[in-house]
């Protein structure tokens, strides 16, 4: 075991881990931060989604040690200060863009990563980027439809119900 | 997963000598390694990490056409190879999904030489230079058949060459469930010819289709190879597709390849 | 103009902010002080008989704290079939014991044979892996293929049944000889043989359990990701473990959805429970997303012959179908029901057709079980139907729609006793219709073909107009059909002194939003705002008792037993006003929070007929007992029926088979909707998984028994590209005559509808372009067999 340190929603954390540690559990088990979620182990699925030096990954590919010094944000890190809804999760929210919440975390990541580099995505760029995130509940129509909100597009219009 | 050595070289010498240890495995994405690791059936002793790298990283012109360090991710090449060679750039930003193009590298990729992955083909087709630590190896010379190289043990990709085409374009056919390519075809025209390399559809590997390459070469049209048969021997067949199924989707796929680049 | 709050409001998700900023608690997320870890050892084979396993290596290993093996379950029950299903010839159905572990035999790859708790994780796949390697299996045939299965008298998956029929069902049996005799006389029969593909959940929560036992009260504790938390205790009480059923509790918290396969005791849950008893210390597993592929029950998987006699004018005469349905190696727990009573009754569709005859043999391989998923046997008989009608009226040289049309059930002949054993409580499938070919703009067809083929490609147009049953179910009539548990439900609404509630109930969310709709619910009849109401559900020491969330059924039946404890609330309330308001009982109305003296302006709010029943200083206390607590059980008169049209287009590129979904219309009916933004949300998710049977998803076992599509590398899950936005209606609505909320249940209608649709389109445009050799393709109509039934 090594003492492992990154920054993890902008504040300095240490755990231990083993060479194997994935950054996945290295979060979950050794800094207690479950909204990261595991439901693949083929790098498939994008629950375990989270940002490293503001790239999105998944964490469940990468190792702690890999990612030791690094700045990762997690699904906890993307409420406002305030504690209240941050406008990705807000958007899901408003739009009923979850059910059972599981891939959640993870979607929300990656569409905030997407947003964060295309303000204004189209709905064909929006399906295109969550590709590698999977949800089994929502059929993908109010995730798709809270990302075009999040991003100041009216939704509604584009997807006519 | 079995326990190991993680390692973390600043330098590719520091990477060479920690591959210098008989167990050791270089990590670079690790997209395809590490899933490997989880079945157990990948169990090095010591893992070399090269994504601290700084000389395997970045994307730029030199001698021979566009530079890629053997770290670089895939999105990385998808941002910055753009105005340089743009079809290479848009087969960066086809690979996986955005997490796995923000780790997954180019080295990587050509390292492993996956039958369905992308990057051979563009490397293939190309004709591209596989720089390592050692030596520099021909894109001909390289590919020796579904998951081996003309790598040696302990050998890594600093970096890899491009000649840029004066035309090109990779199309990818999805494989439905893993979105690996079902089959992909990258077409190259350079004034010495053109390169046709096909990924995904051989049982050996990434392989360039000669007939069309010729046909091509004479006229660059997408009416040159619509008298052109692939047989379907050696295809794979698998739950996704049939040989006949790839050896058509080789040719569909390339025309439109060459639709795309003219 | 929609409302903002109570019932039919689209209010915003109570439990989504704890999902959205990572504080929701699945089980996997429970850290528990002194936790060991448990792994299963499961079989690399199909099928074998375990000749030895030598635990001394692994118990030696670090960190092993024990190692359990079928033999140490010897000794205690097994996991039951939850329904009786009675041969034709009248003899009850093969019933093979399921055991905790595997004991003498493994019958499918995944099959747990042992179990290894160490310290960690990492420690206990190291042991799980030296009891694999020290483990001898002697291999037997695999029995995979389910004809072949039926023949062969020799192989057997369980040595005791012959020829691995469980049993063989004809439903109605008294109809068949008319069923046969209408078939032979009909003007024109359409014979279709087709596969209804097997189907992995893939809830994206893995299964997990975690086992408690106090060794100072030997209670005991199981926390699992179950949709239905009451059965299991029920299950592991009285046929599994032998607990008292008071001594064991059952919480399902957060749970990443289940559709259908967390319905189902595990065997899992009670390896963790008796460890946690032997350690004296919790014991967790969680499967990983390869265990799941092999473990979790599969859906679906029917060989079905439909035969359809008809008149030529389109007319349906008489419809027969001959099923071979796989349960895999054991009997999971509705795995009876949902080829024959889920399946069977619905084969008459929303039609007219007078004679209907359903035979269905079901089979035992070495496969994992197979059991109700998302629809279960709804979605096997839609897709039957809607195709061979799709057939009927290709063959006959008919407008499909103008078929449907001829067929369909009329406003007027509601109720309905269908000729397989339902009585349809209301509907307007015209209606619906109608509604699809509106909102999909059929009349805007031709010109969005021609587009198409400018741009090269094929486009077609399909439709399904489907019907299920649901709300499961009147108990009396279930039992009658050889369940063996009610199906029944129950809420207690707990007034609390301060005024604000707290709703137990016994259907268990895990992705439907019970929190916020049932307080919508309870809001509305209580007129408090839903902020003072709270959901709680998922938690057997909480709640009286459930029969859990499956079969479209929370709102129907458990929704119903909450409003009738809140009736019950009320009628309590008005005792206690004409008490303080000095009147009589008959004079006192209540509506919007308030208890009224009828005609005067005396009034107590409902806070304060709460507050008085927990300080009842100005109370009837001779006649009435203080408190406001209230627990209704309701068990339905009926099935609820909820119908609906579902129209979709594709584009089929022609040169590589691949299909895309241009467009996809639902017209549904589901009586009374609640909360409009859910259930729209339930007909994207089940369209969206519809749409993943018909395109994408297949579950493929080779000869060998080794499951070929064992992750997402090879089993296609549908992603965000794949998928269109979904245009849902739910205006036509006839509510359900027989619950008080005129609800009928949505959770499936989007899987049960949308398959034949895509299909019927796959199959048009091919016609249209020409293509007119290829009648059907078996799903997924992945590209590669769309190429292949077009040039092969």
């Amino acid at each position: 075991m090594t003492k492992v340190t990154m920054t993890v929603n902008g504040k300095t954390v240490s755990a231990e881990a083993e060479g194997r540690t994935l950054l996945s559990a290295f979060l979950r088990e050794g800094l207690g931060l479950t909204g990261t979620h595991i439901g693949c182990d083929t790098s498939q699925c994008g629950a375990c989604t989270v940002h490293l030096n503001g790239a999105q990954v998944k964490s469940c590919s990468v190792f702690a040690m890999d990612a030791a010094g690094a700045s990762v944000t997690t699904i906890e890190g993307m409420a406002n200060a305030d504690g209240s809804l941050g406008v990705m999760q807000q958007a899901f929210q408003d739009h009923h863009g979850l059910q059972c919440g599981f891939c959640t975390p993870g979607m929300v990541m990656a569409s905030a990563a997407l947003l964060a580099q295309n303000a204004k995505p189209s709905e064909q760029e929006i399906r295109h980027h969550l590709e590698g995130n999977i949800c089994r509940c929502t059929g993908y129509h109010n995730i798709v439809k809270a990302v075009l909100a999040a991003s100041g597009q009216d939704a509604t219009a584009l997807a006519a119900e | 997963m079995h326990n190991f050595e993680f390692v973390k070289p600043a330098s590719v010498a520091e990477a060479v000598a920690a591959m210098k240890d008989g167990g050791a495995q270089a990590l670079s994405g690790g997209m395809t390694l590490l899933p490997t690791m989880k079945q157990r059936l990948a169990q090095p002793s010591v893992l070399v990490s090269l994504t601290g790298i700084a000389e395997l990283q970045g994307v730029c012109m030199g001698e021979g056409g566009l530079h890629i360090g053997g770290a670089t991710p895939h999105a990385v090449v998808a941002r910055d190879a753009k105005a340089l060679y743009p079809a290479l750039a848009a087969l960066a930003g086809g690979i996986g999904d955005p997490a796995v193009r923000n780790r997954g590298t180019v080295g990587g990729s050509v390292a492993n030489n996956d039958p369905a992955a992308c990057y051979p083909s563009a490397v293939l087709a190309s004709g591209a230079t596989v720089v390592t630590n050692t030596r520099r190896i021909a894109a001909d010379d390289y590919f020796q058949g579904m998951f081996t190289t003309a790598l040696e043990e302990g050998e890594i990709i600093t970096s890899l060459i491009f000649p840029v085409p004066q035309k090109a374009a990779y199309l990818k056919f999805n494989q439905p469930a893993s979105r690996f390519a079902l089959t992909g075809v990258f077409v190259a025209k350079y004034a010495g010819g053109v390169r046709v390399a096909v990924t995904g559809a051989s049982n050996d590997g990434v392989f360039r289709w000669t007939e069309a390459e010729r046909a091509l070469s004479a006229d660059f049209s997408a009416s040159a190879i619509s008298g052109l048969k692939v047989s379907s021997e050696g295809m794979i067949g698998d739950l996704h597709g049939t040989p006949d199924y790839r050896a058509n989707l080789v040719k569909v796929l390339t025309r439109r390849a060459v639709e795309a680049a003219a | 103009m929609p409302k903002d709050t109570g019932i039919g409001a689209s209010s915003k998700r109570r439990e989504d902010v704890r999902f959205l900023t990572g504080k929701g608690v699945y089980t996997d997320d429970m850290a528990l002080h002194k936790q060991a870890h448990a792994v299963m050892v499961r079989s690399t084979v199909a099928h074998g008989r375990i000749v030895s396993i030598n635990k001394t290596a692994a118990e030696a290993m670090p960190g092993v704290l024990a190692i359990f093996t079928g033999e140490d379950f010897v000794a205690v029950g097994g996991n039951p079939a939850g329904w009786l299903i009675n041969s034709r010839d009248g003899t009850p159905m093969r019933e093979p014991k399921r055991p905790v572990l595997a004991h003498g035999k493994v019958r499918h790859v995944g099959d747990a044979y042992a179990a290894v708790i160490a310290e960690t994780y990492q420690e206990a796949r190291d042991a799980a892996q030296q009891i694999e390697d020290d483990t001898q299996i002697e291999s037997l045939p695999a029995i995979v293929d389910m004809a072949a299965a039926l023949a062969d008298n020799t192989n057997r998956v369980h040595d005791e049944i012959p020829d691995n029929q469980c049993f063989d069902w004809g439903w109605i049996e008294d109809n068949r000889a008319a069923v046969d005799a209408a078939i032979k006389a009909a003007p024109h029969v359409v014979t279709l043989d087709l596969i209804n593909n097997r189907l992995v959940p893939n809830a994206m929560e893995p299964r997990a359990s975690i086992g408690e036992y106090n060794t100072g009260t030997g209670d005991y504790k199981l926390t699992t990701t179950s949709q239905n938390p009451h059965l299991s205790r029920l299950l592991i009480a009285a046929f599994v473990l032998g607990i008292p059923e008071n001594k064991l509790t059952v919480v399902a918290p957060d749970v990443g959805g289940g559709f259908g396969s967390k319905i189902y005791h595990y065997g899992e849950e009670a390896l963790v429970l008796a460890a946690a008893k032997k350690l004296g210390r919790p014991v967790r597993w969680t499967a990983d997303r390869g265990e799941s592929f092999l473990s979790d029950a599969h859906g679906r998987d029917h060989v079905t012959r439909i035969e359809l006699a008809c008149t030529k004018q389109g007319e349906m005469l008489a419809l027969r179908t001959t099923t071979l349905a796989n349960v895999g190696a054991y009997l999971s727990n509705f795995s009876t029901a949902t080829p024959t009573f889920l399946h069977g009754t619905l084969m008459s569709g929303p039609y007219k057709v007078p004679l209907v005859y359903v035979n269905v043999k079901t089979v035992f391989t070495n496969t994992a079980p197979v059991d109700a998923y998302r629809g279960a046997g709804r979605p096997e008989a839609t897709y039957s139907i809607e195709r061979v009608v799709d057939m009927m009226a290709r063959e006959l040289g008919l407008d499909p729609i103008e078929v449907r049309r001829r067929n369909l059930l009329t406003p007027d002949q509601f109720p309905y006793q269908s000729p397989v054993g339902l009585m349809y409580d209301t509907g307007n499938y015209q209606a619906t219709l109608d509604k699809a070919i509106e909102l999909g703009d059929v009349a805007g067809f031709e010109a969005r073909r021609a587009e198409s083929a400018r741009k090269g490609k094929l486009r077609g147009m399909g439709l399904s107009t489907w019907i299920e049953a649901c709300g499961i179910a009147p108990s009396n009539l279930v039992g009658v059909l050889g369940s063996r548990v009610g199906l029944f439900d129950a809420a207690t609404v707990r007034v609390n002194a301060t005024g604000n509630i707290s709703v137990m109930v016994g259907a268990h969310s895990h992705g439907q939003g019970h929190e916020t709709v049932f307080a919508q619910i309870v809001a509305d009849q209580l007129g408090i705002p839903e902020s003072s109401i709270e959901i709680i559900h998922g938690d057997t020491s909480k709640i009286p008792f459930g029969m859990g969330s499956y079969g479209s059924r929370s709102l129907a039946v458990c929704g119903t037993a909450m409003t009738k404890a809140v009736d019950k609330i009320i009628a309590k309330g008005k005792k206690i006003a004409a008490h303080m308001l000095e009147a009589a009982e008959g004079d006192i109305t209540f509506e919007g929070g308030k208890f009224s003296v009828a005609g005067t302006d005396k009034a107590k709010t409902f806070g304060e007929i709460a507050f008085s029943a927990y300080v009842p200083h100005n109370y009837p206390l001779e006649t009435l007992e203080p408190g406001l607590e209230e627990t209704a059980f309701y068990d339905p008169a009926n099935f609820t029926y909820p119908a609906g049209a579902y129209f979709c287009e594709v584009e089929v590129d022609a040169e590589t088979g691949k299909v895309d979904i241009a467009s996809f219309t639902c017209a549904d009916d589901f009586g009374n909707v609640m909360n409009p933004m859910i259930v729209e949300g339930q007909v994207h998710g089940g369209v969206g998984q519809g749409i993943g049977q018909a395109m994408l998803e297949n579950t493929t076992y080779d000869e060998n028994g080794q499951l070929l599509t064992g992750s997402f590398m090879d089993y296609a899950m549908p992603r965000a590209s794949d998928v269109p936005f979904y245009t849902v209606d739910h205006s036509c609505a006839t509510p359900c005559t027989h619950n008080p909320l005129g609800v009928k249940g949505c959770g499936e209608a989007g899987a049960i509808g949308s398959p034949p649709a895509v299909v019927n389109a796959v199959i048009d445009a091919l016609q249209r372009g020409g293509h007119t050799h290829v009648t059907h393709i078996d799903m997924p109509v992945s590209p590669s067999r769309v190429w292949t039934a077009i040039h092969g």
